[in-house]
């Protein structure tokens, strides 16, 4: 190799040593001058809002997508870019943006997670916004506050009815849907003794998403107009209501009448034991109609409210999920965020938004339109009507580890390790320190 | 000849022309300004990607580890080694750690048993190249579903209704129906059946391909020395494999005690945590309790766990 050829290898490696650093460097300011901006406005004043949520999915495809071009047509300046995905990675993201402080500018919610983003300051107090944009909010039918303050605004709503199945109430000869709690135990033990792996009812306690405790559990402590909690917000599990519900559960799981593998079920299989015809009955959300008649579209099945107390005569409890909305804390642009919140909750959008998710309207005077709809969805809004939304979880701090703590209890008591006074009492102990 | 004429000091020459390549030599080799940090420039896009990927993660983890409530409180303060503590004393943490041992322990010890057994079936004269084909590709099935499906077919299949109770109870092994992954005598012991099933083909193609590099000068010394199949298998591949199947099994208690999406999947850490491992503890007291600092140290105790592993498997590499 001549010396010439060495110093021209000399500086290319100078050069190109000099040319990867630069590029890196280059690199790495461009990445920190994007980051941590969520939204953007363009040159001619458009502003550009992040939508994180987890219902464009869980809607018919392109739909949700028709119903933001109708809110830009109304409002050209503004330009709305979906970020959709499944709820538990939704959840996960809305976690570390919380963290990071780089939450998109408006947020689906589910209400289970409102206390700790609130707490965080990463939403922002909706009440000011309502405030400032002269919002009539006497048209919602409910919102989540944290020490008076709006956080939340269920947008729209999924009850959790009892859902029957007709053909094994028939066939094993219950008449009518059970209506009482011993009507329920009753029903459920004869359709266990039609065997060959049927059951009664399906409860899922799998502790890694727990909310079996809100669905499956409590709610038969909301059906008899019982509450979790003092009128104070504090944990009320040694109360007579709880104890009278685990006790129930209890019962059903002494008789036998409770699927195998509750301890580690999950929703979807509590779904696939019903679409299937291995259990008779469970607590679920109606968004699960079109489901399960997708799997079976021979099932004969009915919703019906969920059994009360026998001396109960009430109005009845009906647990609830929500499709929430909020706004980020750190958006820059939160006036134009809460008029995307606004359209949402306008009559018309909210009906619509509502009929295509089969769910219930958040605002009280969307109507929505069950005609093209099953037949069930009419016969649950009825049952919705009738009794009043109850979910005593939502809105509470770390609602998700409390529910995960009394379900340990509740799996030790099912198992004949605790007594239902030691779980209650160890629930309350676990409890108490975050209420 | 060739050597006569590339040796300068063999060549007539030699002598004259000495000083004047040593000159070209030095000037060749004389440094210039910021030459010493010219290989820093060809390290510094690895350097940066690990610094910003892992060094500032890592670090920002220990930093929380030693505050109170960090990320959801606005200021966090300091906090010593309480979290530590809290996390040491955690009864949930300790059955973590026992369950973690338990499952990466006996995946481990299964995944080479396994492994080794399929490979030195697939080794064998005795099977044909076509039959050897097919069984690789039955065998190495496992290895390529993802978590996910793999968590929904045994999901399906360790249900109380589902086929493994069928047969089992058709055949007559069992009179009544087990809830394999909701009992909690069963649950762990199903777990890490699960994930002996999805690791072992990767370790079986490992160890099959040490097997290959074997010479078979040495099989047939051994068989003229009389060594019987025992003898030529424990004291000519098992010594010959010792390298292969050492770092194997320190990388898989690495990735077992990382397990986290299997096993979320499938139990979530129940029933009554006996399936709670040290990757699902900390993902619950981050994700579900916002306790980010206890998750920190968890984290941070899991890491100081996984370095010694880590240690051994670079000694080992160092030693071969």
């Amino acid at each position: 190799m001549t010396g010439g050829s060495t110093r021209l290898q000399g500086r290319t490696r100078r050069l190109l040593g000099v040319m990867a650093v630069a590029v890196l460097s280059a690199t790495a300011v461009g990445c920190g001058s994007n980051s941590g901006s969520s939204a953007g406005t363009s040159a001619d004043g458009t502003v550009t809002l992040e939508f994180a949520q987890w219902w464009a999915p869980e809607l018919p495809a392109g739909s949700f997508d028709k119903l933001m071009s109708e809110f830009t047509a109304q409002n050209p300046k503004i330009k709305v870019k979906l970020l959709s995905g499944p709820y538990a990675s939704t959840k996960q993201q809305l976690v570390s943006g919380a963290a990071s402080r780089t939450l998109p500018d408006v947020v689906g919610l589910d209400g289970a997670w409102v206390s700790d983003f609130a707490k965080q300051g990463a939403i922002a107090d909706l009440s000011e916004l309502m405030a400032a944009a002269k919002y009539d909010s006497s048209q919602l039918a409910s919102q989540i506050q944290i020490k008076g303050k709006t956080y939340m605004i269920p947008v729209v709503n999924f009850v959790y009815p009892l859902f029957v199945n007709k053909d094994l109430l028939s066939k094993a000869g219950v008449k009518t849907p059970p209506s009482t709690r011993t009507e329920f135990l009753d029903a459920a033990k004869k359709i266990s003794a039609l065997g060959g792996n049927v059951k009664g009812w399906a409860l899922p306690l799998d502790t890694a998403v727990p909310n079996g405790i809100q669905n499956d559990v409590m709610s038969w402590l909301w059906a008899s107009g019982g509450s979790m909690l003092t009128k104070d917000g504090k944990p009320d599990l040694t109360g007579q209501g709880v104890k009278s519900t685990v006790e129930y559960v209890k019962s059903l799981n002494d008789a036998g009448v409770i699927a195998p593998g509750a301890l580690t079920m999950k929703e979807q299989d509590k779904v696939e034991k019903f679409s299937t015809g291995q259990v008779g009955m469970m607590i679920d959300s109606l968004a699960h109609i079109t489901l399960i008649k997708k799997n079976d579209p021979k099932l004969n099945f009915t919703v019906v409210p969920i059994p009360a107390e026998d001396s109960y005569t009430g109005k009845r409890g009906i647990p609830y999920a929500s499709w929430g909305i909020g706004v980020a804390e750190s958006s820059e642009h939160k006036a134009e965020a809460f008029k995307l919140v606004q359209f949402l909750m306008n009559k018309q959008a909210n009906a619509e938004l509502s009929t295509l998710a089969n769910g219930f309207p958040g605002n009280k005077t969307a109507e929505p339109d069950f005609s093209k709809s099953d037949a069930l969805f009419k016969t649950a809004f009825d049952i919705y009507k009738a009794g009043y939304p109850a979910n005593e979880f939502v809105g509470l701090p770390k609602s998700e580890d409390l529910m995960r703590s009394f379900d340990e209890q509740l799996q030790l008591v099912l198992t004949g390790k605790q007594s239902v006074d030691d779980a209650l009492n160890k629930a309350q102990q676990a409890w108490a320190p975050v209420l | 000849m060739e050597t006569a004429k590339l040796d300068p000091a063999a060549s007539p020459g030699a002598a004259k022309s000495a000083p004047e390549s040593s000159a070209v030599r030095r000037r060749r080799t004389r440094p210039f300004p910021g030459q010493r940090v010219v290989p820093f420039g060809y390290l510094s896009p690895t350097l940066i990607l690990i610094f910003v990927l892992m060094i500032i993660p890592i670090a920002m983890v220990v930093s929380y580890s030693f505050k109170d409530n960090v990320i959801v409180e606005q200021n966090p303060v300091f906090a010593g080694l309480a979290n530590y503590t809290t996390v040491l004393t955690d009864p949930n943490f300790l059955a973590a750690l026992k369950n973690t041992f338990i499952f990466i322990t006996v995946s481990t010890v299964a995944h080479l048993g396994l492994g080794l057994a399929f490979a030195t079936m697939l080794n064998t004269p005795l099977l044909g190249g076509v039959t050897k084909a097919i069984f690789r590709i039955v065998y190495i099935l496992p290895w390529l579903f993802t978590v996910a499906v793999i968590a929904v077919i045994w999901r399906l299949m360790l249900d109380p209704s589902g086929v493994v109770n069928y047969i089992l109870t058709t055949i007559g092994v069992m009179r009544e129906e087990v809830s394999w992954l909701s009992d909690p005598n069963t649950a762990l012991w199903a777990l890490t059946f699960i994930n002996i099933w999805a690791g072992f083909p990767f370790f079986m193609i490992s160890i099959l391909a040490g097997l290959q590099g074997i010479s078979p000068v040495l099989y047939e010394a051994a068989s003229v020395d009389g060594a019987t199949a025992y003898r030529r298998f424990r004291n000519v591949t098992i010594p010959q494999l010792k390298p292969v199947l050492l770092s194997m099994a320190v990388l898989d208690l690495i990735w077992t005690s990382q397990q986290f999406a299997l096993i979320w999947m499938t139990t979530g850490g129940g029933p009554l945590n006996v399936t709670e491992m040290l990757s699902t503890y900390t993902y619950k007291q981050a994700f579900s309790s916002y306790e980010f600092a206890t998750a920190s140290a968890a984290a941070v105790i899991v890491l100081l766990l996984t370095m010694i592993l880590a240690f051994f498997y670079v000694r080992l590499q160092k030693e071969r």
